[in-house]
């Protein structure tokens, strides 16, 4: 049917006038550009500049910065100074804003992970995703730098909330500073790489946020960051258990309690040992589930990438 | 002569039961002007999907700049610049810094980024706002800092999909003039599609798409000399009675398109007299036109191509409804 006729001298048959640009001035000189074969060089710089252009906007939009303090200082001066006078009895002695303040660490930046994974929902209802989509390079190597992103982004938002330590009377240290970040850091990348999960098959804003509060809510509260989670009724324990973030916030406040010094009962009630029926989980395990979860979901993230679109 | 910059056999795309291009095959030579043209829904936008490597053909054959479409996807990519019928900019991001973005997405060596950028940006006007946020842009400087980005690499064909649809005239000449600009400059093919007739005219050749096929493919100018005829469309009080009234008396064939009876004619100028006087139906009000690629369009797909673009709306609507409704 189509009869396609290959005529390529037909070129300058036609010599319609076209308008020039306003007020054309002479053509630069061409500057020639050679794209070089793929290499994991060209990868390297596709993760870095995907990871830049988050704290670029993150860095534009100060409102961001601010809004997302809300919540989590809701929770630590509010929640915990409102609670404070019922639970007086039974801290031993400890302000509840100081045994709320590693879960508020850890909230921050789950919140705030969140917002950069649906940055990846904007992107497609803008069209930027594709701009990336069609570069010649992995699609793991935008993925990757998402996460980064996302995680860097969080990770210094959490910044704010540490140097709030001294209103929640914990002491600063260098050890703490570090130990801190680098635990935020984590819990932010694995927060990102789920929300970026997610965005790979929900195309749409309002279902991704909503999605999200639905899941990230839950196993906040869930995860002990406003209660010890020493003796919960069965059911509570159980699903205490199996939620993900409880491993962040555990290790968050071992951390934190290391630096004050409690009498080892205030300790034992307020930072009870994590237990698989009766096994204590050591540290290292718990962030190590951490980090393994996070770099699972990446990888779920980066296979749909590469299916999708 | 090189080999072609793009070469297309017997492509194919279907969704479910929908097939939006069906078997289509052309060739483009290197620093050509090549124009798609067709109403919306014809199937360009899936071609261009297929050949910039977005969407996987459902069978057939493609290769743009020497490489495989399907196999060398990595390849193709390295050697086309895209501008998209939607805007795919960072608005967050000044003018520069989603160029500069895009050469480092694409791994352009660091020494030239800059050089490259000034001479891209000066090109499309845009050298002083670079520091601006790309929010703060019109939709024209948005399209011409687009076009800007697609050239950062260097590439061999560029894709611009409706690249002036929605623009104000001035934008339109200006993206035309870059255009002509570029082909001389750097020898680049360009791959364009476009449903307004009279930008169609500025390519060196055109294929017209209609319902996923391709009907014609050649220079504008032989298109229109294959149409030959003069155009005359007519009001009438009554059009079943004239179409009618056309064919006994002089052996023309009139259709009805936009509200109005419409043919095709050798000596218009001649004929006019000669309908006033012998046609007995009244008529309201005469338009003659020399052959334009409306009428091109018209003669070879048998409808104008805004009655074209609206069955086209409804097909796709119903083939949309289907997928959906098969999901479930």
């Amino acid at each position: 049917m189509s009869d396609a006729r290959p005529e390529p001298t037909a070129m300058a048959s036609t010599t319609e006038p076209v308008p020039a640009p306003a007020g054309a001035p002479a053509p630069p000189p061409t500057v020639q550009v050679r794209v070089p074969p793929r290499s994991w060089r060209s990868e390297v710089r596709a993760v870095k500049i995907v990871w830049r252009r988050e704290l670029i906007r993150f860095q534009k939009d100060r409102m961001r910065i601010v809004t997302s303090l809300v919540q989590p200082l809701l929770f630590l001066f509010v929640l915990g100074s409102g609670l404070q006078q019922l639970s007086a009895a039974s801290t031993h002695g400890v302000d509840l804003k100081t045994f709320i303040y590693p879960g508020v660490l850890c909230i921050s930046v789950m919140f705030t992970a969140m917002f950069s994974a649906a940055s990846i929902v904007w992107d497609r209802e803008f069209g930027f995703l594709r701009e990336m989509m069609v570069a010649p390079v992995r699609r793991s190597s935008i993925v990757v730098g998402k996460c980064l992103g996302g995680a860097t982004v969080s990770s210094l938002q959490g910044l704010i909330l540490l140097a709030l330590a001294w209103a929640v009377h914990v002491p600063y240290s260098v050890g703490l500073m570090l130990g801190v970040f680098g635990l935020q850091l984590l819990l932010a990348f694995s927060v990102t790489a789920f929300g970026v999960m997610v965005a790979a098959r929900i195309t749409q804003m309002q279902s991704f946020m909503g999605v999200m509060q639905m899941i990230v809510t839950p196993m906040f509260f869930i995860s002990g960051a406003l209660f010890p989670s020493g003796d919960l009724p069965g059911w509570l324990a159980f699903l205490n258990r199996i939620d993900p973030i409880t491993y962040a916030v555990a290790p968050m406040r071992t951390l934190v309690f290391d630096n004050l010094n409690l009498s080892a009962e205030a300790s034992h009630t307020l930072n009870p040992p994590i237990t698989w029926f009766g096994w204590e989980v050591p540290v290292a395990l718990q962030i190590f589930m951490v980090f393994a979860l996070g770099m699972v979901m990446l990888g779920i993230a980066i296979a749909e990438f590469n299916a999708g679109e | 002569m090189t080999a072609p910059a793009i070469s297309v056999k017997r492509l194919r795309k279907s969704f479910g039961d929908f097939e939006a291009v069906k078997g289509v095959s052309f060739e483009v030579a290197t620093s050509e002007v090549f124009g798609f043209l067709g109403p919306n829904g014809a199937g360009k936008t899936t071609t261009i999907n297929m050949l910039c490597t977005l969407t996987k053909p459902t069978s057939g054959h493609a290769e743009v700049a020497g490489f495989d479409v399907v196999a060398a996807c990595d390849d193709v990519r390295r050697h086309i610049g895209l501008v998209f019928q939607d805007q795919t900019l960072d608005g967050y991001l000044s003018a520069e810094q989603n160029l500069r973005l895009h050469a480092e997405l694409y791994g352009v060596e660091k020494s030239v980024v800059k050089p490259r950028m000034e001479q891209v940006l000066r090109m499309v006007g845009l050298w002083e706002r670079r520091d601006s946020q790309v929010l703060t842009f019109s939709g024209g400087m948005r399209r011409r800092l687009e076009i800007a980005r697609g050239l950062m690499h260097s590439p061999r064909v560029l894709f611009l999909d409706e690249p002036t649809i929605g623009l104000d005239p001035q934008t339109r000449a200006s993206i035309w003039g870059y255009i002509r600009q570029l082909q001389q400059s750097e020898g680049i093919t360009i791959f364009m599609t476009t449903h307004y007739m009279d930008e169609a005219e500025f390519c060196g050749r055109i294929a017209i798409m209609d319902g996923g096929e391709i009907v014609a493919l050649d220079t504008p100018g032989a298109l229109k000399e294959a149409v030959g005829a003069d155009r005359i469309r007519i009001e009438t009080a009554d059009d079943e009675r004239a179409i009618a009234a056309l064919g006994e008396r002089f052996g023309l064939e009139a259709t009805v398109s936009e509200g109005a009876v419409s043919f095709a004619v050798a000596e218009g100028e001649a004929f006019v007299p000669r309908l006033f006087a012998e046609l007995d139906v009244p008529i309201k009000a005469v338009n003659l036109s020399r052959p334009t690629l409306d009428d091109v369009f018209m003669s070879h797909t048998g409808s104008t191509i805004r009655d074209a673009e609206e069955s086209a709306a409804k097909n796709k609507n119903r083939a949309v409804m289907q997928v959906m409704a098969g999901r479930r």
